[in-house]
């Protein structure tokens, strides 16, 4: 027993030497912040976005939607039980698909169209062929030991997803076996994001951690801290080379790969609601941030300033994105609708 | 590639991981922050002009605008 303790408390003092020493590397590179950068930037103004479309249709909270690549088609998850597939300009939808499980927390739309995924506390995750006559469940993904909070698919094969069983996971459809695991976060994952030349992903988790993962051989590259609370929603900053987090704590952060560390965080005493969702504008300048106040605050990513608020939801914003061909923002919410904003 | 189950994990298993982790960590090259904002900075002001969400889109041209009824220009 005493052998055992002293082991753990030597692993323990090794801990702290080497987080003591990353600490050190981390503040020996920090010789300048985000407000000095954009100093001589202009300001945005303020950001009036109109409502263009109220989709209506679900008969429950609105947990998730995603943007297919053609930014035209989408999808949202409710926990009526249903996934809506809809043409977002015309207001139409395309399809509907019933869930096994009603309790959803997560839709992804794969970027050839011809794909949906879906999952929540049932801790798997269900792909669909939505191009079928009528949509038919393509592979059961089944080894979570926890709710499947988030996932993105790579292509028609291959698909990511995170869980509340602190993993996340790459798996092959066509066998539709776990093909990498990635295990280091010590808390529930809650949301994930692929890197835009997709050798990589960032998660955020309940541990308040965000970390960025190798998608090859399964390693977890770089851990990003700061928040002090659960990290829900990630998203990459258009280059790939920074991070934004959206956490319980309120604020946002971004966060810079190479220099390992938070660049600029966005965060106002007046709001004091946790932030569900984040999405970037094409250029990265804006970032639409979904709230539990109801709002989807806008954020000037290089002055930290908050620019515009897109207001109209009885109920928390749990879901926001923009398409690839960055024309609109749409934002989802526990009142049942789905709004496009632009 | 064998299946980790959290559960199973000992303290000690974690606390190994973690070990692990942290020497991978430590290695890491990193650059300083001043050249990091700066590529962040004028990565945005090379793509702002062409974003619609913050320089706004025409009537005419907007996939998402109402159709139908009348419109006063």
């Amino acid at each position: 027993m005493a052998a055992e303790k002293a082991e753990m408390d030597a692993l323990k003092k090794e801990c702290d030497g080497l987080r003591a020493q990353i600490e050190a590397a981390r503040k020996a590179v920090n010789d300048g912040s985000m407000s000095a950068s954009a100093g001589g930037v202009e300001a945005v103004g303020r950001v009036q976005l109109k409502l263009r479309k109220n989709l209506k249709g679900h008969l429950a909270k609105i947990y998730a939607m995603h943007w297919s690549a053609d930014s035209r088609q989408m999808v949202s998850a409710s926990q009526d039980g249903k996934l809506l597939i809809w043409d977002t300009f015309t207001g139409n939808k395309l399809t509907a698909v019933p869930l096994k499980s009603a309790w959803v927390m997560s839709v992804a739309f794969a970027p050839s169209g011809n794909l949906v995924a879906s999952g929540g506390l049932d801790n798997i995750c269900t792909v669909y062929n939505i191009k079928a006559a009528s949509p038919k469940t393509l592979r059961e993904l089944d080894a979570h030991t926890g709710y499947l909070s988030c996932s993105r698919f790579l292509s028609d094969s291959e698909i990511i997803t995170a869980s509340g069983d602190t993993t996340c996971c790459l798996w092959d459809l066509e066998t539709g076996k776990q093909k990498v695991v990635f295990t280091n976060h010590i808390g529930d994952c809650m949301s994930l994001a692929l890197s835009p030349d997709e050798n990589s992903f960032i998660s955020g988790a309940c541990d308040s951690l965000a970390k960025l993962w190798d998608i090859r051989s399964g390693t977890c590259k770089q851990t990003f801290s700061g928040h002090t609370s659960d990290i829900n929603a990630i998203a990459f900053f258009p280059s790939g080379n920074a991070i934004i987090t959206g956490s319980d704590d309120c604020s946002c952060k971004m966060y810079d790969l190479r220099a390992d560390q938070e660049v600029i965080g966005y965060q106002d005493t007046s709001l004091n609601a946790g932030v569900t969702s984040v999405a970037l504008s094409n250029s990265g300048r804006l970032i639409f941030a979904g709230y539990d106040d109801f709002n989807c605050h806008i954020w000037d990513s290089l002055k930290g300033e908050k620019v515009g608020v897109l207001s109209g939801h009885d109920n928390r914003v749990s879901c926001t994105g923009v398409p690839a061909d960055g024309m609109g923002v749409c934002t989802g919410s526990w009142d049942s609708f789905l709004k496009l904003w632009n | 590639m064998p299946v980790i189950n959290v559960d199973d994990l000992t303290d000690k298993d974690k606390a190994l991981m973690e070990v692990t982790q942290l020497k991978r960590e430590v290695q890491l090259q990193r650059w300083m922050t001043s050249k990091c904002c700066e590529e962040i900075k004028d990565y945005i002001q090379a793509g702002v002009d062409e974003d619609t969400l913050v320089k706004g889109i025409s009537e005419d041209k907007n996939p998402f605008k109402e159709k139908g009824g009348c419109v006063i220009c």
